[in-house]
C-alpha cells in the first residue's frame, strides 16, 4: 500500500496522462488509495461521481476522453458506487464506429448490465451488425457481449449470425461461437436444441483450440444425459490418445504438458461415460493408463491430470491395473508436502474408497495427519472423507472429533453442515441408545439453532418410539436416560430454541413416567425454562403444554394435583398473553385440570403420542344434535359446492338490511372498499337473518333489485368469499379461534364450535406431532447436503450393500425388512408425510446405482429414507464381492426384484404383528452391529489406534 | 463453470471483478467483502482452495493467489480442476506479466481495458479458451494495434509481481 500511495504520487506528479489516462484519475486512484476510511473513500467516489454526471453530458466531448469517463464509471461501479446514470451512455459508445470506443462500451456494458437489464435492447441491433463485420476482432468483441447479454427472448434475434460464425475462418471467432452458443443454451436449453449436432461438428475441427472449446458444451450435455453420446467413446478415445502422444502442435503444449485443460475435460467427459459402463470403459483403459504413465507429477498442472485421471479411473467400471495405478497417485499425493496436493490425495481417495475401500488403510496415519492440519480447507475435506468411511465400528471416534471441530468454528454455514452429517450418522450407525441421545444433545447444545427443526423433531420421535416396542423395558430406559440427561442440561444458559424445545417435550411427556421424579420438581423446571426464555413463545408453548400433560397425568393416577406457586403464576402470565396461541394454553391447561380424573384420561392418555388419533371428517358424532336442531327450525346444512353455483345471499341481504336500517342515507361511493365488511357485522348479520326468512325465489328477486351492478358483483364476492372462510372453520380442522358465526346455519356452527374446542383439548397432547407432521410435508435439505449424499448413497453404501442382499440374502433382507418396518411405523404416524412417501417396498432401493443417484436426488423424500437407511449391513461383505456383483448386470437386477418382493411380503407379514418382531429388529441390529466390527471387513484398521 | 474472477490487493480493495453470473453492484460488493475476510483470515502455507459454497451458493469452489500486493481470486464450480483452476491464475498473471513487464498493482489499476481484454482472451462466457500465454498476448496486440492506442511508455521503479517465477519452482 505504501508502495502504490507513493507510486501514485509519484505518477501524478511527474506525469500527464501517464498509461493512457488523464491526470483526474490519477488522482482520483491516488485520493481513493490514500483514503483512510470507508466514509472518506465514500465522500471521494460521491464526488467523482457528481463529476462524471456534470461532464458526461458536455456536448462534443473527445472520443478519447469519453472514453476514460466511462472507463471511471466502471471503476466507480466496483468500488460500490451506482453509477447507473452513465449506462446509457456506455450503451451509445457501442454504436460508435470507432473499435476503441465501441470495445470500451462493450467492455462497460458487460460490466453494468445483466441480460434482462431494459437497455439490452438497444445493443442487440449493433451486435447483430458488429456480428457480421469484415473485422474478426469487432466480431470477437460482439460474441463477447453476446455471450453475457443475449437473454432467451433476444436469442433468436442472433442465433442464426452465431451459427454462421461456427464456421467462420478464424479459429478464434469459431472457439467463441461455441462459446456463445453453450451459453444460449445454459440460457434456455430449447431454444438451441435443433443446434446441438453442431458441437459434435466442431469436435473434428482442426484447430485444437476449436476442439477443446466443443468440449465444454459437450461436458453439459453428457452430464445431462450421458446415454445419447455413448457413440462418442471412440472418438474421444482418440482425441484424448493424439494429445497424449503429443501429436497437437508445439503451442498447445503448456508447461511441457500437451494440452492439459483438454485432456482434463476429456478425462471429464469420459468419466461421465464410462460410469457403469463396462463395454465404454474397457475401450479407455488403455489410454487413461497411458496418460498416468505419461503424466509428470512434479509439475502443478501435471498432478491436476492426474488427479483427474484418478477422479476417472474411480468413476468408470474398475479396472484393477488402473486402481493400483490410482492408488499409487494418491499415495504419492499424501506423501507431498504441499498443502493442494494433501487436499487432492484425501478428495482423491474420498472418491477411489468406493471401490476399493482398502486403499484407505495404508494412508490411515496421513488422514489423521490432514485431520489435525491448520489447515482449514484440508480439514473439511478430511471430515468430508471420514463421513464417507463411517461405518458402526468406527462412528463414535469421527463423531467424537466432528463435533468438537463443530464447537471449534464459528462459521454457521459450515457448522450447520457438520451438525447435520453428525445428526445423520448418528441416527444411522448408533450403536446405543445412551450414545446416541448424548450425542444428540451434544449437537443441540452447541449448534441446536443451526439444525433443522426436523432433527429436533425426529429425536422427539425417536424417544416416543423407542424401536416400535411399547412395553419393553428398553424404550423406558431410553425415555430415563434421556429424561436424566434433561434434567441435568437443563440449567444450563443460552440452550438453543429447538433443544428447549425437545427437552420440555420429552419432560412434558415422560418426566414423571417412572415415578424417579416428581411431578412438582419437573413441572418448577419447567417454569424456570419458561421464564428464563420469556421472549421465545414457541418454547413457551412447549412448556405449557408439558405442563399441561405433567398435571393430566398426575391426576389420571389419582394423585392430587397442586400447583407450585411459581407455576401458578406462569399460567396466570399466559392466560394474558399477547399470543392468542399460548392463552389458548393457559386456559386449556386451567380448564383441565379442574376435570375429574375420568375424563383427564380420556382426553389426555398417559404415553400416547405415538398413537394415531382418528378424525372422524364427517362429524357423524353430532348427527344426532344436529337432527334435533333442524327439528327445532334449524336451517339445514347447505354443503359448499351448492352454495358456490348458487352465490347465497341470504347473509348479503341481511347485511344489506344492516346497512340500510343503521344508515339512513347512504351514498353509492361508499360501496367500494367493501373488505372489512363481512367481518365487522357479525352480530346484527346473525339477528337479521333470523328475521327475515329466506327462501329461493326471493333471492333471485333480490338480486335483480340491487341498485347498481358494480355493487351487486363487489359485494356478491365478497359474500362468497365470506361464505368459504366459514366452511373452512366449519370442515376444516378444529381451530380455536372464534369464528364469525355466519347466519345461514348459525346453530350447527355453535355446535361444532362447542365441540371443536373440547376435540381441541384432547389433541393437544398430540400437539407437538401435528405441529411436525406439517413441517415434515416440506423437508427442505439443502442441495449441498443432497449431492452429498447422493454420492454416499449412491455410492458406498449402496455398492456393499448389494453383494449382501445377494450372497446372504435372507439375513439382509430379513433386516432390511424389519428397518422398513420400523420405517413404516414411523411413517404411519404421520400421514401427510406418508402420503408424500413413496410405497415401502421401494424405500429400500435395490434398483441400478444410478437410478438411485439420480432419483436421490430429485425426490427430497428419498434422502430421507436414506438418512434411515441401515447401511450397517455391509459390513459382512467382503470387497471383492462387492465389485464383483455391483456389475454383473441385468442377472442382479434380476435378483434384487425377487428380494424386493420377498421384502414386501415381509414388510406385510411384519406388520401384522409389529411389536414382538420390531424388537427382534432391535436385538438383532445390536447382535449385526457387534458382529460387524470383525477383522475381515472392509476398513477395521482405521481406527484401530484410535479406537485403542 | 468459472464462475467469477476477482483481483483485490491486501487492502481489500477490488482492482478488477467479473462475475459470468450477473451480480448486482451490491451483491458484488458483498461477495468481495466476504472473500476477502476469508482469504485474510488463512495463514500461510496452506492450501489454495477454499470451499466456498456458504458465499457463492453450493458446489462452488474458490482457489486463490497472492501475488506481491494482490489476491487473485478464481470462483468455479464442480466442473473444472482445482489444481487446473491454480494453474490458470498462473496464466493470468504470466500473461500480465509478460504484457506489462513486471506487472504490478499499479498496472492493474490504470489499464483496466487492457486487462479486461486479456482476461476475456482466458475465460470466455465461464470457460477457458486458452492457456497459451504467448496467443493471448498475440490476440491482445493484435486488438491494440486496431485500437492504435499507444501503450504505457512510462517505466518506473515498480515492485514486480514476480512471485510467480519463484512460486514455479517451488
Amino acid at each position: 500500500m505504501e508502495q502504490l500511495k507513493t507510486l501514485g504520487r509519484e505518477l501524478a506528479m511527474g506525469s500527464q496522462g501517464g498509461f493512457g489516462q488523464s491526470k483526474e484519475f490519477l488522482d482520483l486512484v491516488k485520493s481513493i488509495g490514500e483514503a483512510r476510511s470507508k466514509a472518506e473513500e465514500d465522500r471521494i467516489v460521491l464526488h467523482e461521481i457528481e463529476t462524471l454526471k456534470r461532464r458526461i453530458i458536455e456536448p462534443d466531448i473527445p472520443k478519447r476522453k469519453m472514453k476514460e469517463y466511462i472507463i471511471r464509471l466502471v471503476y466507480v461501479e466496483m468500488l460500490g458506487h451506482d453509477a447507473s446514470f452513465g449506462y446509457i451512455h456506455a450503451v451509445k459508445m457501442t454504436h460508435d464506429d470507432s473499435i476503441l470506443l465501441k470495445r470500451t462500451g462493450y467492455l462497460a456494458v458487460t460490466l453494468f448490465l445483466n441480460e434482462d437489464h431494459d437497455l439490452i435492447i438497444l445493443i442487440v441491433n449493433t451486435i447483430q451488425k458488429d456480428l457480421k463485420s469484415d473485422n474478426y476482432l469487432v466480431v470477437c468483441a460482439a460474441l463477447n457481449a453476446v455471450c453475457r447479454l443475449i437473454n432467451e427472448e433476444t436469442i433468436p434475434a442472433v442465433l442464426p449470425q452465431v451459427v454462421e460464425l461456427l464456421g467462420h475462418q478464424k479459429e478464434a471467432v469459431r472457439k467463441k461461437a461455441i462459446m456463445a452458443l453453450h451459453r444460449f443454451y445454459q440460457r434456455s436449453s430449447s431454444s438451441v436444441s435443433h443446434l446441438l449436432s453442431n458441437f459434435r461438428e466442431r469436435l473434428c475441427d482442426n484447430d485444437p483450440g476449436v476442439m477443446g472449446a466443443a468440449l465444454c458444451p459437450l461436458y453439459d450435455l453428457i452430464v445431462i444425459d450421458p446415454n445419447s453420446y455413448k457413440d462418442l467413446v471412440v472418438s474421444l478415445v482418440s482425441i484424448l490418445k493424439q494429445v497424449a502422444e503429443r501429436r497437437l502442435p508445439k503451442s498447445c503444449d503448456y508447461h511441457q504438458m500437451p494440452a492439459p485443460f483438454i485432456q482434463i475435460k476429456l478425462l471429464k467427459i469420459l468419466a461421465l461415460l464410462g460410469s457403469g459402463d463396462k463395454q465404454a470403459s474397457e475401450q479407455m483403459y488403455m489410454v487413461v493408463s497411458d496418460v498416468i504413465r505419461k503424466c509428470d507429477g512434479s509439475s502443478n498442472i501435471g498432478n491436476a491430470v492426474l488427479y483427474e485421471c484418478v477422479c476417472c479411473v474411480s468413476a468408470i467400471y474398475p479396472n484393477n491395473k488402473l486402481l493400483e495405478a490410482a492408488a499409487h497417485a494418491i499415495s504419492n499425493f499424501l506423501k507431498s508436502d504441499s498443502h493442494n496436493l494433501k487436499y487432492m490425495g484425501i478428495d482423491a481417495l474420498g472418491r477411489l474408497i468406493k471401490i476399493s475401500p482398502e486403499v484407505a488403510e495404508q494412508h490411515q496415519l496421513a488422514v489423521i495427519d490432514c485431520l489435525e492440519d491448520r489447515d482449514d480447507t484440508l480439514k473439511r475435506k478430511t471430515f468430508e472423507l471420514l463421513y464417507k468411511m463411517t461405518k458402526s465400528s468406527n462412528v463414535e471416534v469421527i463423531v467424537a472429533h466432528m463435533i468438537d471441530y463443530m464447537i471449534s468454528i464459528n462459521d454457521n454455514h459450515y457448522k450447520t453442515e457438520i451438525a447435520s452429517r453428525c445428526v445423520e450418522l448418528a441416527e444411522q450407525f448408533a450403536p446405543s441408545n445412551q450414545w446416541f441421545i448424548q450425542t444428540m444433545n451434544k449437537v443441540f447444545q452447541h449448534a441446536g439453532d443451526l439444525v433443522n427443526i426436523k432433527v429436533a423433531h425426529n429425536l422427539m420421535r425417536l424417544i416416543a418410539e423407542g424401536f416400535g416396542d411399547d412395553d419393553d423395558g428398553a424404550d423406558s430406559l431410553l425415555r430415563l436416560s434421556a429424561v436424566e440427561s434433561y434434567l441435568s442440561i437443563i440449567g444450563e444458559p443460552k440452550l438453543p430454541s429447538a433443544f428447549l424445545q425437545v427437552i420440555c417435550w420429552v419432560l412434558g411427556e415422560y418426566g414423571t413416567a417412572d415415578g424417579k421424579y416428581s411431578a412438582s420438581s419437573i413441572a418448577g423446571k419447567i417454569c424456570d425454562v419458561a421464564e428464563a426464555h420469556s421472549n421465545d413463545n414457541t418454547v413457551k408453548a412447549y412448556a405449557v403444554t408439558a405442563l399441561l400433560k405433567i398435571f393430566a397425568f398426575e391426576k389420571a393416577r389419582g394423585r392430587k394435583v397442586d400447583m407450585i406457586p411459581e407455576c401458578q403464576s406462569l399460567i396466570e402470565d399466559l392466560s394474558a398473553s399477547h399470543s392468542t396461541d399460548l392463552q389458548q394454553r393457559a386456559y386449556e391447561l386451567q380448564m383441565v385440570i379442574d376435570l375429574d380424573a375420568q375424563t383427564i384420561e380420556n382426553i389426555m392418555p398417559i404415553d400416547a403420542s405415538c398413537e394415531d388419533i382418528e378424525v372422524d371428517k364427517g362429524l357423524s358424532f353430532l348427527n344426532g344434535y344436529v337432527q334435533q336442531s333442524i327439528e327445532n327450525g334449524a336451517q339445514p346444512y347447505v354443503p359448499e359446492h351448492e352454495r358456490s353455483g348458487l352465490p347465497n345471499v341470504s347473509s348479503f341481504r341481511s347485511q344489506e338490511h344492516h346497512v340500510a336500517s343503521t344508515h339512513a342515507l347512504r351514498f353509492e361511493a361508499y360501496e367500494l372498499p367493501k373488505t372489512p365488511v363481512p367481518k365487522a357485522p357479525p352480530v346484527s348479520q346473525l339477528s337479521s337473518s333470523e328475521l327475515v326468512p329466506v327462501s329461493e325465489p326471493s333471492y333471485n328477486r333480490d338480486v335483480f333489485m340491487m341498485p347498481s351492478v358494480q355493487s351487486t358483483s363487489d359485494g356478491r364476492s365478497d359474500e362468497i368469499k365470506l361464505r368459504l372462510d366459514g366452511v373452512k372453520k366449519k370442515w376444516g380442522r378444529p381451530s380455536y379461534s372464534s369464528t364469525t358465526p355466519s347466519s345461514s346455519s348459525s346453530s350447527l356452527q355453535k355446535t361444532i364450535n362447542g365441540v371443536s374446542s373440547i376435540d381441541g383439548m384432547g389433541g393437544s397432547s398430540s400437539k407437538a406431532r401435528d405441529a411436525y407432521d406439517s413441517r415434515n410435508a416440506p423437508v427442505e435439505i439443502p442441495p449441498e447436503k443432497q449431492r452429498l449424499a447422493a454420492s454416499l448413497f449412491g455410492g458406498i453404501s449402496k455398492v456393499e450393500k448389494r453383494p449382501s442382499s445377494i450372497h446372504k440374502p435372507t439375513k439382509a433382507s430379513v433386516y432390511a425388512a424389519e428397518k422398513l418396518n420400523l420405517e413404516t411405523l414411523a411413517a404411519g404416524n404421520d400421514t401427510s408425510a406418508e402420503k408424500s412417501r413413496s410405497p415401502p417396498p421401494d424405500l429400500l432401493d435395490l434398483g441400478e446405482p444410478d437410478n438411485d443417484v439420480i432419483a436421490s436426488l430429485d425426490d427430497p423424500f428419498k434422502q430421507l429414507e436414506g438418512l434411515l437407511e441401515p447401511g450397517t449391513s455391509n459390513l459382512n461383505a467382503t470387497p471383492e464381492n462387492d465389485i464383483r456383483s455391483l456389475y454383473t448386470g441385468s442377472t442382479i437386477t434380476a435378483q434384487s426384484g425377487v428380494i424386493n418382493t420377498h421384502q414386501s411380503n415381509n414388510d406385510r407379514l411384519l406388520s401384522l404383528n409389529k411389536g414382538p418382531n420390531a424388537k427382534d429388529s432391535v436385538q438383532r441390529d445390536a447382535l449385526v452391529r457387534q458382529m460387524g466390527v470383525n477383522p475381515s471387513s472392509s476398513n477395521p484398521n482405521l481406527f484401530k489406534d484410535l479406537l485403542g | 463453470m468459472i464462475r467469477a474472477v476477482m483481483v483485490m490487493n491486501t487492502q481489500g480493495k477490488p482492482r478488477l471483478s467479473k462475475f459470468y453470473d450477473f451480480q448486482p453492484p451490491q451483491k458484488q460488493q458483498e461477495l468481495i467483502r466476504t472473500v476477502y475476510s476469508v482469504l485474510c483470515s488463512r495463514p500461510e502455507n496452506v492450501s489454495n482452495f477454499v470451499n466456498a459454497s456458504s458465499i457463492f451458493g453450493p458446489d462452488c469452489q474458490l482457489v486463490y493467489k497472492h501475488y506481491a500486493t494482490l489476491y487473485f481470486v478464481f470462483v468455479y464450480d464442480s466442473a473444472e480442476n482445482e489444481l487446473a483452476m491454480l494453474d490458470l491464475i498462473q496464466v493470468f498473471v504470466e500473461t500480465l506479466d509478460k504484457c506489462f513487464k513486471n506487472v504490478c498493482e499499479l498496472d492493474v489499476v490504470f489499464n483496466y481495458c487492457k486487462i479486461n481484454t486479456i482476461l476475456d482472451e482466458i475465460i470466455f462466457g465461464g470457460q477457458v479458451v486458452e492457456t497459451n500465454s504467448a496467443e493471448i498476448l498475440r490476440a491482445v496486440e493484435d486488438i491494440s494495434k486496431l485500437e492504435s492506442t499507444a501503450s504505457s511508455t512510462i517505466s518506473l521503479v515498480r515492485k514486480p509481481v514476480s512471485s510467480w517465477q519463484t512460486w514455479q519452482s517451488r
